[in-house]
């Protein structure tokens, strides 16, 4: 039987295919990742699930070549607009670390993988995005 | 151009700051002493004559700093204010005293901002959770262990790469090398300061080939961490027209005090915007003072990495729209620029006790008005700009003007 997975952070559904769902505001359609009180836009306190493209465009990056112990460097950060105009924060992936590889405004799809398991077997999935 | 005393205007009477530096051998307060002491001496008054103390300590901030000064320089009993507002701490000290000066409850305040971080190391990130041995869900998004590495970086190198980059994604003529000429500026003005923690000038090849940190912010590109502290004496219009005409004479009018937070905007959550609020911090401070940037002699501003100062040059109308790269190509922010930027060695070179810069950039910047910087004077510098930002985030801006003689 295939270990079972369960998706690093909430906002990543790993069925039926990988895909982010954002918090979308009734009132003005800004869109959140996290637990929510209120929308920082308008004030409205209401929202609806909303899938978010999985292609986009990297409009910001950095190589990370220190970071905190435990973190394997160099990685690539990177700020990502996708199609339908969500942000989204992660990391470039099946790339090489470099300024040459990494360039601004390269296309971009959703990818992931996983980042190791629990006690019981359990698989985290990450997700990132990797070049077109 | 020179100011006037007016009776509602606010001005810097006196004004202190350490050196930046390690100082193993003494504690915070010793360090916010020296600063308050010393910018009381500078102002011609006592602590007896102070109203009211704002005190600006970030990683200190729930340890009273502020009356544990008082306990070695004077228990007078006046209202403390202990603050904290990331990097904008020390700015956030003045504007509360600024505040209570404007409001009529006081006439004399002290500003105080100190920092004691030693060598700290890289700061954000790494908040990784203990590796759970059952994954579940916590958090506001719900994570089952720590995301910092997988989904981005949180540390601060890296996050002010990135607004470096998303810059250089919108706008020609930025990259490396841009980013790091600004470190090379900075760190070539340190060798003027006798208060920089560093007064080391390196060779662009130097900077552009150490220790990479985050892409493309070098190790030559980051501010160091340490310890300081600095501290200005702000008096109302009315109270300095009574006081003697050499007390006049030295004292700078602050023409814009402004502090700001980050409105929403589509790219916020994911990313800090270091923009928008300088953006909006510059303009009201462009407004209360009645000067525009090409009246700036010089600009101490935020660098707490290359990446950022050169995003600041726009953001605080220093350049053309886009047109940073070419700005610090040009040589318009070196000290015999068309605006100095960061003549005391900014962040990157002077140092960043993150309570204290705030209120050193004030220093710094009235030091040169007054015509008292030494080998680093700006000659003839009437009006300049302070700027700080910290993230969440704060952005504090002040502009200060020359007395009329």
């Amino acid at each position: 039987m295939a270990p079972a997975r369960v998706p690093l952070v909430d906002y990543l559904h790993l069925e039926p295919e990988p895909h982010l769902v954002a918090q979308e505001c009734i009132g003005c359609g800004a869109r959140f990742f996290d637990r929510r009180n209120a929308c920082a836009r308008c004030g409205r306190t209401e929202f609806a699930p909303a899938s978010v493209d999985g292609s986009g465009e990297l409009r910001a990056f950095t190589i990370v070549h220190r970071a905190a112990p435990g973190i394997p460097v160099p990685f690539v950060s990177a700020i990502v607009r996708t199609d339908d105009g969500t942000w989204v924060r992660s990391n470039v992936v099946n790339c090489d670390p470099t300024p040459e590889a990494v360039t601004l405004g390269m296309r971009v799809r959703l990818a992931t993988y996983p980042v190791g398991a629990d006690d019981d077997g359990t698989e985290a999935v990450a997700f990132g995005y990797e070049p077109t | 151009m020179a100011a006037r005393i007016s009776p509602d205007s606010v001005w810097v009477l006196g004004a202190h700051m350490t050196r930046f530096a390690r100082y193993p051998d003494r504690d915070l307060i010793d360090l916010a002493s020296e600063s308050a002491l010393g910018a009381l001496a500078d102002g011609e008054v006592t602590v007896a004559d102070i109203d009211v103390l704002a005190c600006g300590a970030l990683f200190q901030a729930s340890g009273a700093v502020g009356q544990r000064l008082q306990k070695q320089i004077g228990q007078t009993g006046v209202p403390v204010y202990n603050v904290a507002n990331a990097c904008a701490t020390g700015a956030t000290a003045i504007r509360t005293v600024m505040m209570a000066i404007r409001a009529g409850e006081a006439e004399i305040g002290l500003a105080v901002g100190a920092e004691q971080m030693g060598k700290m190391g890289l700061l954000g990130g790494g908040a990784t959770k203990k590796e759970k041995k059952v994954f579940e869900p916590s958090g506001r998004y719900g994570a089952v262990t720590g995301v910092d590495g997988h989904l981005g970086t949180e540390t601060m190198p890296g996050v002010f790469a990135q607004a470096g980059m998303a810059y250089a994604h919108d706008h020609d003529g930025v990259g490396f090398e841009q980013f790091a000429r600004v470190a090379y500026k900075n760190h070539l003005h340190s060798t003027l300061n006798p208060l920089a923690q560093y007064q080391k000038e390196f060779s662009m090849e130097e900077i552009l080939e150490s220790p990479m940190m985050s892409y493309p912010n070098t190790l030559l590109m980051c501010c160091p961490t340490g310890d300081g502290a600095a501290a200005v004496v702000l008096v109302s219009g009315e109270r300095l027209a009574s006081m003697p005409a050499h007390v006049r004479k030295r004292a700078v009018k602050v023409s814009a005090s402004v502090l700001t937070s980050d409105p929403f905007t589509e790219d916020c959550q994911v990313q800090p915007d270091v923009n928008t609020l300088t953006r909006n911090a510059a303009d009201q401070a462009y407004e209360a003072a009645g000067v525009g940037p090409a009246d700036l002699d010089l600009v101490e501003l935020h660098d707490c990495f290359a990446t950022a100062e050169l995003i600041h040059y726009d953001n605080l109308g220093l350049c053309e729209p886009g047109g940073a790269g070419d700005f610090i190509d040009s040589g318009g922010p070196f000290r015999d620029g068309t605006t100095p930027v960061n003549v005391s060695g900014g962040l990157i070179s002077k140092g960043h006790p993150i309570g204290a810069t705030g209120v050193a950039n004030v220093y710094e910047v009235t030091t040169h008005l007054r015509g008292e910087a030494g080998d680093r004077q700006v000659e003839g510098a009437t009006v300049g700009l302070a700027h700080v930002i910290g993230l969440a985030s704060a952005c504090g801006v002040h502009i200060l003007e020359k007395a009329a003689a």
